[in-house]
This record gives C-alpha cells, structure tokens and sequence, in this order.
C-alpha cells in the first residue's frame, strides 16, 4: 500500500551478484526522496547499470528489498511499471518508423487510452521540437532528434519517477540544453528524477542531490551543496575524483 | 486490446518497411513456383514438344534398320539427329562428350540379317513344335529381311547405346524403355513377315501386317480421385502446393530474426520496463505473420490459376471445398509462424536465425517429401518424414488438390498438424518463460 511519506524509491540490505563473479552488492541501501533531482555518479564498473536495473525490475536480487512508492519492485509488477518511465542509454524504439507511430506504439504498451496517446503525442513533439517530423521515419533523424524521441517515449504516460540513463550522450549543445530543461520543468510538475550520466557539468545543472558510488557501496549522498561543502571542493568533478581516485578504473576482461 | 491493435499496427508498418524482406517471403516463392513449374513441366511433356536429341550412325543398309530408326522415331521420345553411316565409334563419343546430343546410338552393319536371323530361327522352332516340315532352327535360309546369318549369332542385340554422364538413371532407363519398344517391335514384324512366308510362300500382305503390329490394347490411365470428377493431375498442381508451403515456412527469415533483432535492439529493454507481457508482442507477431502466409498462398495460387495459362503452362484447378482449402492454408500458415517463433526465441543472433532456419526448412522439405516424393524415400526415411511439418501439410493440400478431397478426408494429415503446432508453441511458451521474457 502505497503511503503519502513515502520515498520515490528506497532499496534496503541489497544483495547482487552476477553468476560466477564476486558480490557487486552486499547490504547495500538508498533512499530517493520524492520530487528530488537525484544524480547517480560512479566510475566505469562502479555498479551504476546494474544498480538502474536492479532498480527498473530489469534484474532481480538475490537478498534485500526495493520499494518504489512503497510498492515492491517484482519482474513483472505492472502497478510500479506505470509508476516509472525509462529512457535507456541505447536508443529503444525503433528506427524504421516515425515519432507520431513509435510514441503510439509504446504509449499503448504503458497502459494508455488512444485519445490520450494522441494529446500527449502532439504536446510532446511541440515540447522537444520535434512537430515538423512528426511523421518523418526515425533512421533518417540527427542524433539529437534521436536522443529526444527516446526521451519523449520514456515520459509520455507521465511517470513520478524517471530513471535516465545518461540521456544526452553524444549530443550538441543546443539539444543537451533543451533536454535539461524539459526534465527541470518535469521535475518541477511533480516528477522524481534519478539520473546518472558521466558528464558532471551537466549533472550540476540538474541534480539537486547526488550519491557517489564506488565498488558496489556508496561514498558520499548528500545534497549536493552540502557534499561540496563538506570536502571544500569547487564542482562535482572534483569531489568525483577526490573520493574515487584518479587511478583507472577498466574492468576485468 | 488495444495494446494488441498497436502492437499489430506496429508489427504491420515495419514488415511493410523492409522490402528485402517482401522480396523473401513474396518475389522468391513466386520466382520458384515459376521456375520448378515450367522445367518439371517440360520433363512432363517430353513425349510432344521437348524432345530428347539422339545421334542415329546406321552402319546398316538392310531394310530392318530403316524400319528400327522409323519405329524410334515414331515413339516421340527422341529427335533422332542422322550421322554419317561412315563414322566411327570414336567420333559418336566425342559428339557426346561436347553435348551435341546426350544420347548416340550405332547400329552395326549386320543389324538386318541378325534380325532376319534371329526371326528365321524362331519361326523354325515354331514350325517344329507345330510337327510341320522346317528347315529353320540354326540353319541358314533366305530372308525377307535381307542377307544370311547363322541364327546362333542372334542372342545378343549388338545395338549400342551411348549416353552422357550427366543423364540420370531414371532418364537412361525411360530411353532405353523407348528403345527396347522399338527393337521389340521390328522384331516382331520381322518374325510375322518369316513366319507367313514359310506358311504361305508368299509376302505378309501390308494391310495384314497393319492389323496384326497396330492393332494394339492401350493403356486407359485413370487417376483414383475421391471426388471422381478429377483427370491428370499437371505439374502446376504437383508444384504450387510445395513450393506454396516451402514459401510460408521461409518467413522464418523475416520472423524468426525480427524477434531476434528485437531482443537485442535497445528498444527490448524498454519493453521489459512496461506494463505489459512480451506476449501480446508474440501473439501479435502471429496474427502479422499469419496474415502474411495467406496472403502468400492467395497470390501464388492466383498467379497457378489465372497467370500460369498466360504463359503456356498447366493451369491450377483450385479444389471446390474453399472451407477445407482456407482451413488447411490456415494451418499451414500457422504452423510455418509457430516454427518461425520458435526459432526467434531460442536463437541468440540474427545469424543463428537465419542460418539454423533457412537449413532446418531446406532438411524438413527434403524428407518431407516436398523435393523428392514421399513414395520414392528409403524405409529408414518414413519416421523421419512423419516429423517434419511440412510433410502434413503437404499430404493435406495433396489430399484436396490432386485426389480432388474434401476436408473430411483430409483430417488425419490435418490432425499430426495440430500436435506439431501445439508443441512448437509450448517450446516457445517455455523458452520465453526460462528466459524471463513473459
């Protein structure tokens, strides 16, 4: 049952590991306030993936307890399916068709009615600029058109909690901008935010509170000012490299 | 519902977008259907218009050689192409070997008074068990036919016959068939014409002659169809049903891949993150694709009724039960689809897909009976058969198209049918569910 005070997501003595390998988690936990812009920062195999797909229902745990809202996060639990919106690192939708069809499309399998799909099609093309080629095929669009399609999908049934995946990757300034600012104006109609992404400048713009993870644990979570304060460092690049290091971080092959 | 509607109009727009996959499912089958129908059917009409060339050297001069080479060419079978009576052995091979014609056949010079020695020799052994004077047996004596010749030397047609490696053996026996016709029929005349003269002293009148060699019982050929109402079933028939179930099953290229190309798109993660099963996904990839394989079996089988007549080829006689013809396009359709899944879920990349589908198709029509009829297989092969899907459909679509049946005679090819759809669906059911996918 889901209650007013509850947190967008809280994960309680998680445990992980993928078959043959060491734990990534043990007696982890995190709690996502509702309406927080939450950034996820981490080095390359720091656990930041795994953590997201863990947190999606994308993998399941061996020990602990995840709770979105209150509500359970099981494979296949379609009441916190509806809760969220995920817009991958790789685009997910497919290229042969147009925004208006893929939108359609995915709209439906999120569980909304078609006049719905259609209101929340039209407004979404406006929002991200994308109403010119509403009907143009995907394969032919820039990889900013693209990144914004991608980011229209995940949003469209109104999620209150949106995991993005490093959403601007490869992307110009001028779209970078845009989607910054479309996800400050989601998060300020209620919507939680839990991103992750390794362009720091960027994730200062947006995150209101971050968590600094390392080797399957958390080294710092804070607001950001606060963590800023705390280590006497200028911007979140420096804290990152302040409290994971400077040394390589590539994995095991 | 409506998410299935969406799903299908989604499945629907890509499938309409990818036209090498149109190609596969619909210009191939049609290319093939036409191809194998129009060779099959010149093979069919082999005695008419396509004939086999065959080199003639006569070495003979007698009139029994000229009768042979007649009768030879009165079968239908051959276009006999006439070499010089002086040439050499040798020389018949070398024409072979560079394929002016793929059958020679040299007749030795004494062709003639072997024949006429070999019918006075019959004639006298007639003569003696009829208790009448004779002095036939091995002697030697005169000949309608021509010269004289110890009858002893008759035991072997010394007739020869070249042929080129590439003919099959089914193909030299049905000539050797035709020749072995003629040779019996010279011989025959030849053996009338020495035993009316030893009768009678006098030639076999041609009128006589006529009555006795033409006068011939045919073969009345009757196909045993359920209907009663069928007559020759023609290549068009023999083939469009093949080759129509060998197209369905081809879908596995455009199908089974797509799943696998969906599983590794990044759009899959996304799916796995919504509220709804992977199955209305499946579900509505059947319902595409079942459409599409009736749709493939509608066009190919208006292309064998209304286009092949255009082009000089045997029209299709579609069956008169529609009902029975749609129930068993239908399941055909739906077992190609069931496969097609199957493949798609358990294959790991668009290679294994298509690879493990195209070859596995190819082995299933093989022993299904659909490249080399079911009658003519090794006993070792008939289980094997009785597994692979396409051979019930096949059976089923034989069972309407060419024994002229309605759908109560073809349950029992129908039925296995179901049992194999039922099981392909179940693996794919609990490939998807070990997998996590549903």
């Amino acid at each position: 049952m889901e209650m007013m005070n509850d947190p967008a997501l809280r994960i309680t003595d998680l445990s992980f590991r993928y078959p043959g390998q060491p734990p990534l988690f043990e007696g982890f936990g995190l709690e996502v306030p509702a309406g927080s812009r939450f950034g996820l920062f981490g080095p390359n195999g720091a656990g930041k993936t795994t953590l997201m797909q863990l947190m999606t229902g994308l993998l399941t745990a061996s020990r602990g307890d995840i709770r979105m809202f209150g509500e359970p996060v099981i494979r296949g639990h379609r009441r916190v399916n509806r809760l969220f919106g995920f817009i991958p690192q790789d685009l997910a939708f497919y290229e042969e068709l147009s925004p208006v069809e893929n939108l359609t499309f995915f709209g439906a399998w999120s569980g909304l009615d078609r006049v719905t799909i259609r209101e929340r099609t039209d407004e979404l093309l406006t929002i991200l600029g994308l109403a010119d080629v509403r009907d143009k095929k995907v394969a032919q669009f820039s990889g900013g058109m693209k990144r914004r399609v991608n980011l229209a999908i995940g949003v469209i049934h109104r999620p209150r909690l949106i995991f993005l995946d490093e959403p601007t990757v490869g992307v110009d300034v001028q779209t970078r901008a845009a989607i910054v600012n479309y996800l400050k104006q989601l998060n300020s109609e209620g919507s939680t935010l839990i991103y992750t992404s390794h362009q720091l400048s960027e994730a200062e713009q947006l995150c209101d509170r971050v968590a600094l993870i390392d080797q399957g644990r958390i080294v710092a979570q804070d607001a950001l000012d606060n963590l800023l304060a705390a280590h006497r460092t200028e911007g979140l690049e420096g804290l990152f490299l302040q409290l994971t290091g400077k040394a390589y971080r590539d994995i095991d092959v | 519902m409506y998410k299935l509607w969406a799903t299908i109009s989604k499945d629907v727009r890509v499938l309409l977008r990818d036209k090498v996959g149109l190609i596969c499912m619909f210009g191939m089958p049609i290319l093939l259907v036409l191809i194998v129908t129009s060779i099959q059917n010149s093979t069919f009409e082999l005695v008419g218009k396509n004939k086999v060339s065959l080199l003639v050297c006569n070495h003979d001069t007698g009139a029994v050689s000229r009768d042979f080479v007649q009768a030879v060419d009165h079968i239908g079978f051959f276009q006999l192409l006439p070499v010089s009576g002086g040439a050499s052995d040798d020389s018949i091979s070398g024409l072979i070997r560079h394929k002016d014609a793929l059958l020679g056949m040299v007749i030795p010079a004494d062709f003639s008074a072997r024949i006429a020695a070999k019918a006075k020799s019959v004639t006298g052994k007639v003569q003696a068990s009829f208790g009448l004077d004779s002095t036939g047996g091995g002697g030697l004596g005169p000949s309608p036919g021509g010269g004289l010749v110890s009858g002893d030397d008759t035991a072997d047609m010394p007739v020869a016959l070249y042929y080129h490696p590439i003919l099959q053996a089914s193909f030299r026996r049905s000539a050797e068939g035709a020749l072995y016709s003629a040779l019996q029929l010279v011989e025959s005349k030849q053996i009338l014409r020495t035993l009316y003269f030893s009768l009678n002293e006098k030639a076999l009148p041609d009128s006589l002659e006529r009555e006795l060699l033409n006068n011939r019982t045919h073969l009345n050929e009757v196909p045993v169809s359920r209907d009663g109402a069928r007559d020759l079933p023609n290549a068009t028939e023999h083939n469009i049903p093949s080759w129509t179930i060998f197209a369905m099953f081809f879908v596995v290229l455009s199908l089974g891949s797509g799943i696998v190309r969906e599983k590794r798109n990044g759009s899959f993660i996304r799916l796995k993150t919504l509220p709804t099963s992977y199955a209305v996904a499946i579900l509505s990839k059947q319902l595409t694709y079942l459409v599409v394989t009736l749709a493939q079996a509608a066009v190919i089988f208006a292309i064998g009724a209304w286009i092949f007549p255009w082009i000089g080829l045997p029209v299709l006689r579609v069956p008169g039960d529609w009902a029975a013809l749609f129930l068993v396009t239908l399941l055909c359709g739906w077992c190609a689809v069931s496969y097609a899944i199957c493949i798609g879920v358990f294959a790991r990349t668009e290679e294994q897909a298509n690879g493990f589908g195209a070859v596995s198709i190819v082995i299933l029509a093989a022993i299904g009976g659909l490249m080399v009829p079911s009658f003519a297989m090794p006993g070792s092969f008939h289980l094997a058969m009785t597994l692979s899907p396409l051979h019930w459909c096949l059976e089923a679509y034989y069972g309407l198209f060419l024994e002229g049946g309605r759908l109560k005679d073809v349950w029992a090819n129908i039925l296995p049918l179901f049992l194999i759809i039922a099981a392909l669906q179940g693996l794919s059911f609990w490939g998807l569910k070990r997998k996590n996918l549903i």
